[in-house]
């Protein structure tokens, strides 16, 4: 079992004819990843990577069975493309892109959580079951299958995360970044209610940051619905107030989602933290049934 | 990206908000025939800087005549305005709003930004308007008023009235209460703020709304499609460092420490910094090279690093996912190549093409320290950066 995506699933890509998109599916499909065509506005009827492509998601689905979308379109077109993917019954949909305006995130929000979409990302790294399919862009080769879930707001920390836990032998069930935005199409609480269910995972990490009150109430969940052990770092201790870390959602608003803020309601949740992103390994060996 | 007081103003006027009457100036020369249009014999003397807690610091003082105005706009124009929220150094005040000022009746709060635990833009009101909002929020918590807006019907009728009557107005000042709160919502919708924060909004002697304030953020994402509001950015409120690695899509926030730290990711940039500071160390900045980095956009990256003084060692530190670790050490090498790099180099690489890149870094004759552990590397670069500084 795994959590979102395994090998059944069958992916499409909205945006293939991208460079970023053609490089990266590429990987995929070396993978193992079921791809099943693309989606590019006004090229219908062209081959790409040796897949279809069609103008829509409704054709892509309808002749392909595609029931998962990852998104590499340019930001200004992702609210279209995210929402289509959304209305055509496509169950996972997941963003890569970086720099959808906020305005358009809340539209998008209200109308895949009408759909009963799961939305992973926007600026995200995506997802990925090792060994069965990967959506996304992370560095496949650093992955292992095993017991650890992962949920992230960064894409390179999620690479860290995973890094560790298979060189402590461990390996991973699904690894979920969620992105950094403000207003992202799932937070902590939606992935963390999949891992408790998902016999496979064992541990979770779940790899939070500076700004917004997301983690403080991922540990009030975890608190009352998580029997499986968490091991938590949260980015930016050093970061100054007022400042945009890179991360739209990443600022320090006055004594509002400091990291040590975050770190309380953790610890007060019985979760296990850590103070460095090297230390995750250490952590895990503790509390790895 | 901030506006000032008068653009969000301009704004207000441009939705029919009601606001006072001002004028803008920027040479001392102009004030007679400002104060003359604007009439009266008061007047309201406000620095326009990016910066909360101006009126505390002297930046909005109240002129009681023509002498005193000219004296105020003398001593405030060219200087720099030190408020709790700005740096030691302060922020340049290269224009001054003047107005005329307003007999106030009553005080209220309003503001509108994009709340993320509801996933919704929301109202924020409070009757007790006029002062620091936040101590109001701590001590008060019930007089802050929320209401979250459905982006899929809009802000409603019943939901303004709702807001008016637990404001406690009258029946003329809800009508115009609900009318205001409408054009703020388009306002927002429209430009693609992040925030509104008037504060306060007052009822005058003559029972009118008006807003006697006005701040306003837009969300950096959307302005490629606000090309009027790029236009009117005032780039002298802005850290030349940051601003110039914005312009060439870097991630920079410049610290206060002596370590260097050039990483891919806003996430693994902050766990980069806080793991020197664990180790005892200050990080000097968090340079995030994104997604989309190029040799020529680490060569940039170096440049901005050493274009400050405190910086006497360099760590980097690349997870290679979107990124390529190869493009990031050909950047390494051309930039040595290049540059005088006269401080010690820590290169950590890790994910996608990470081989390769140790390889092109090994095979040139740059002379760099790899490490393929983090914690180490951090150690190594705080060991060699010792006593330097």
């Amino acid at each position: 079992m795994a959590i979102l995506i395994d090998k059944n699933t069958k992916v499409l890509v909205q945006g293939l004819t991208g460079s970023q998109a053609s490089f990266h599916t590429q990987r995929a499909i070396a993978y193992g990843t079921t791809v099943v065509s693309g989606v590019v506005p006004g090229k219908r009827g062209q081959r790409h990577l040796d897949l279809p492509i069609y103008n829509t998601v409704e054709c892509a689905k309808r002749l392909t069975g595609a029931n998962a979308s990852i998104i590499y379109v340019p930001a200004p077109f992702c609210k279209d493309a995210i929402i289509e993917a959304s209305e055509n019954g496509i169950e996972t949909i997941v963003c890569i892109t970086e720099g959808i305006p906020t305005i358009d995130m809340l539209d998008v929000k209200a109308a895949v959580d009408l759909n009963g979409s799961r939305l992973i990302g926007p600026n995200c790294p995506g997802v990925i079951t090792p060994n069965q399919c990967k959506m996304g862009i992370m560095p496949e080769s650093i992955h292992m299958p095993g017991s650890v879930g992962i949920i992230s707001r960064s894409g390179t920390l999620t690479y860290e995360a995973v890094n560790q836990s298979t060189l402590a032998g461990f390996g991973q069930s699904t690894c979920v970044g969620i992105g950094g935005d403000p207003v992202p199409g799932s937070d902590f609480i939606d992935i963390l209610k999949m891992f408790e269910e998902d016999d496979e995972t064992k541990a979770i990490v779940m790899i939070g940051e500076i700004g917004g009150a997301k983690e403080e109430a991922a540990a009030e969940y975890i608190k009352s619905n998580i029997t499986k052990p968490v091991v938590s770092y949260i980015a930016g201790v050093t970061a100054p107030k007022g400042k945009r870390m890179g991360h739209a959602g990443a600022i320090i608003d006055g004594s509002k989602g400091t990291a040590q803020e975050k770190y309380t309601a953790l610890e007060r949740a019985g979760v296990c933290t850590v103070k460095t992103i090297t230390s995750i390994a250490d952590a895990l060996k503790e509390v790895h049934p | 990206m901030n506006l000032h007081e008068y653009q969000t103003k301009n704004l207000f006027r441009k939705y029919d908000i009601p606001t006072t009457k001002g004028k803008l100036l920027t040479h001392p020369s102009q004030l007679d025939d400002i104060l003359r249009r604007l009439g009266g014999d008061r007047w309201v003397i406000k620095a326009q800087v990016h910066a909360g807690g101006r009126g505390k610091a002297g930046g909005v003082v109240v002129a009681e005549s023509k002498q005193e105005a000219n004296e105020e706009v003398r001593r405030l124009l060219g200087s720099k305005l030190v408020t709790h929220q700005t740096t030691k150094e302060g922020q340049p005040i290269n224009s001054i709003y003047i107005e005329q000022p307003c007999d106030v009746e009553k005080q209220i709060y309003i503001a509108f930004m994009v709340d993320r635990t509801t996933q919704r833009i929301m109202i924020i009101t409070s009757s007790e308007g006029g002062v620091e909002i936040e101590e109001v929020a701590q001590k008060h918590p019930e007089k802050i008023l929320r209401n979250a807006i459905n982006p899929v019907v809009g802000i409603m009728p019943a939901q303004c009235r709702q807001i008016c009557d637990d404001l406690g107005l009258d029946k003329t000042l809800s009508a115009q209460m609900i009318d205001l709160m409408q054009k703020m919502y388009k306002m927002f919708v429209k430009n693609d703020l992040s925030l509104i924060e008037v504060n306060p909004l007052v009822v005058s002697k003559q029972g009118r709304l008006l807003c006697l304030d006005g701040k306003a953020s837009v969300d950096n994402s959307a302005l490629y499609r606000q090309p009027k509001i790029n236009e009117i950015r005032d780039e002298t409120q802005e850290n030349a460092r940051e601003l110039k690695a914005e312009k060439l899509d870097l991630n920079y926030v410049s610290l206060d420490g002596n370590i260097a730290c050039m990483v891919n990711g806003a996430g693994l940039a902050m766990a980069t910094m806080d793991l020197i500071k664990a180790h005892g160390a200050n990080p000097a900045n968090f340079l995030d090279v994104g997604g989309s980095v190029n040799e020529k956009r680490v060569i940039e990256a170096f440049e901005i690093i050493l274009s400050d003084e405190k910086v006497n060692g360099i760590l980097v530190n690349i997870f290679g996912g979107i990124v390529r670790c190869d493009v990031i050490a050909s950047g390494i090498i051309e930039a040595a190549k290049k540059m005088d790099l006269n401080v010690p180099i820590v290169v950590r690489l890790e994910g996608t093409n990470a081989k390769e890149g140790l390889e092109l870094i090994r095979e040139s004759s740059v002379s760099v320290y790899e490490e393929a552990d983090l914690d180490k590397a951090a150690q190594k670069i705080i060991e060699l950066t010792k006593g330097t500084n």
